[in-house]
């Protein structure tokens, strides 16, 4: 895939976009490189946007990747504020939405996802709100008002966080859960009862099993949450985390293939040669766990990166990864490795109530995932235990007199 | 400013003046120099950004933090000069520095 004077045009500029635009260079692309995004700001880090940002911990210009000198002295092209419309594969040009037509001899499709819109009444109304960009994130922290009730719908990473940070801020918080417990999409039983048990001693008014019939409005504002049970909960301020739908339109138009986000294969390539996908949105085959797989996370979208840029470059580096992500709820990080679906045995490794510890998940022996509270040394080590996938002996793993690590020096 | 050499791993040298207050890790990003990854965005929180200080100028470094300190304790491939790229602020004393990078951030 040599450059034939198109060079690449990247559509997307969040963290996936702006890695393979830096990557290509690193790597010596030498062509045109250019970089559109819906967004008028620079590449930003969005995880921080419910954590340290919205605690206000960290400024505005923090949470840019890299200043605009640096893509400008890269030769990186950026085009904000602009959407990519369609996809002319057979001319090699992508059209954008002010007419302009971009001719590419590579186009990496790095569109991520968009908020899971909640479908029930009343969730449109102007005080409901999502996260995924800067602008959202700054309406929920102008509503964060002390004393104000805070409804967060959802009990995933999004809402817990939300929820951590509303406490902080001195609001009356519930957190409303479809499912039986929270992070269930994610973790086990244990860990779920673990961070209901933080968020509940925190403050936090945690609800499980939950089924929303509407949102009751007043004037277009959102004044309270009924229940199917016939409860109501007032809200000042509601937050939905309801997870993303990957952006896979304009992939499907250009007829690529598309399942569950855009499918490629293990060198980032879709089922056209010329066009790549990374990050949220795309699906990829996944050795560790021999099915195909989409990670929404910081370290699949750059780590899968580099292995689009080494495509592009004709250098082959097929996409491996370790899956692992991490949240941050009051005083806790919680980090984890590996996916922990269709584990037949758990692990503790110390005590949750001492607020540092570890669980591992085995299949047939193997640790197959693991999740670490305020334990970075385990969660290194669980990275290595995770990518060798070889039996562990569960005695010494639990083994909090063992360091982690002896267990594959052996 | 100050002037900070980083090596990678095949002995690649980059030498690059940045501004004092910023991270090692923001640096090298900045720089595009291959070899520091910083996915959690200096958060102590993913050890992508690992590097070996050259011992004479440890000593001219802040003491590494509770939560960096464990996370470097949890490396496979530590020496001593071992930190964390994003806990490190550029000042005047560091003039020089010479700080190379691991094989990989990811194993």
């Amino acid at each position: 895939m040599s450059s034939q004077g198109a060079g690449v045009v990247i559509i997307g500029s969040g963290q996936a976009g702006a890695e393979v635009a830096t990557c290509l260079r690193q790597m010596g692309y030498p062509g045109r490189i250019q970089m559109v995004g819906e967004e008028v700001h620079l590449p930003y880090r969005r995880p921080p946007l419910s954590k340290e940002y919205l605690g206000r911990e960290v400024s505005l210009e923090s949470l840019a990747i890299k200043s605009g000198a640096v893509y400008a002295k890269a030769g990186i092209e950026l085009l904000r504020g602009v959407r990519a419309v369609a996809i002319e594969r057979d001319a090699r040009t992508v059209r954008l939405e002010d007419g302009r037509v971009l001719a590419y001899d590579a186009l990496v499709l790095a569109t991520g996802g968009r908020n899971r819109p909640l479908p029930l009444p009343g969730a449109e109304a102007s005080n409901v709100h999502y996260l995924r960009t800067i602008e959202e994130s700054h309406a929920i922290g102008e509503a964060m008002v002390p004393g104000k009730s805070l409804v967060v719908i959802g009990g995933g990473y999004i809402g817990l966080e939300v929820a951590a940070i509303g406490i902080k801020h001195g609001l009356k918080v519930t957190a409303l859960v479809r499912g039986p417990r929270v992070l269930a999409r994610v973790t086990g039983p244990e860990m779920s009862s673990f961070y209901e048990g933080v968020h509940r001693q925190a403050g936090v008014d945690v609800r499980t099993g939950v089924t929303i019939t509407a949102l009751q409005t007043v004037a277009g504002k959102a004044t309270a949450i009924l229940l199917a049970d016939g409860e109501i909960i007032p809200a000042d301020v509601v937050v939905i985390g309801n997870g993303l739908i990957p952006s896979v339109e304009l992939a499907q138009a250009a007829g690529l293939e598309v399942g569950d986000g855009i499918l490629v294969d293990a060198h980032a390539c879709t089922s056209d040669p010329h066009i790549l996908a990374v990050g949220d949105v795309a699906n990829h085959p996944n050795p560790l766990y021999g099915r195909r797989m989409r990670f929404e996370s910081v370290p699949n979208a750059t780590e899968q990166a580099r292995t689009v840029a080494a495509t592009i470059c004709g250098k082959a580096l097929p996409y491996r990864p370790i899956p692992w992500f991490w949240s941050n709820q009051y005083d806790l990080k919680l980090q984890m490795v590996g996916i922990s679906e269709g584990y037949d045995d758990v692990v503790f490794r110390g005590e949750p109530a001492s607020r540092s510890f570890s669980a591992f998940y085995l299949k047939d022996g193997v640790v197959i995932a693991a999740d670490t509270v305020n334990h970075m040394q385990d969660f290194m080590a669980a990275k290595q235990l995770v990518a060798r996938g070889r039996p562990v002996d569960r005695a010494r793993l639990a083994d909090t007199a063992l360091p982690l690590k002896s267990l594959f020096e052996d | 400013m100050t002037r900070i050499v980083y090596i990678e791993h095949d002995g690649t040298a980059h030498q690059v003046d940045a501004e004092n207050g910023t991270n090692l890790m923001q640096v090298a990003i900045d720089n595009l120099i291959p070899g520091i990854v910083g996915d959690c965005g200096g958060a102590c929180n993913c050890a992508t950004c690992h590097c070996y200080v050259d011992p004479q100028y440890l000593a001219s470094l802040a003491a590494p933090s509770q939560d960096e300190l464990a996370v470097l304790d949890g490396l496979l491939n530590p020496q001593p000069g071992s930190r964390l790229s994003c806990q490190i602020k550029l000042a005047p004393e560091l003039e020089g520095m010479v700080v190379r990078l691991p094989a990989s951030q990811f194993f």
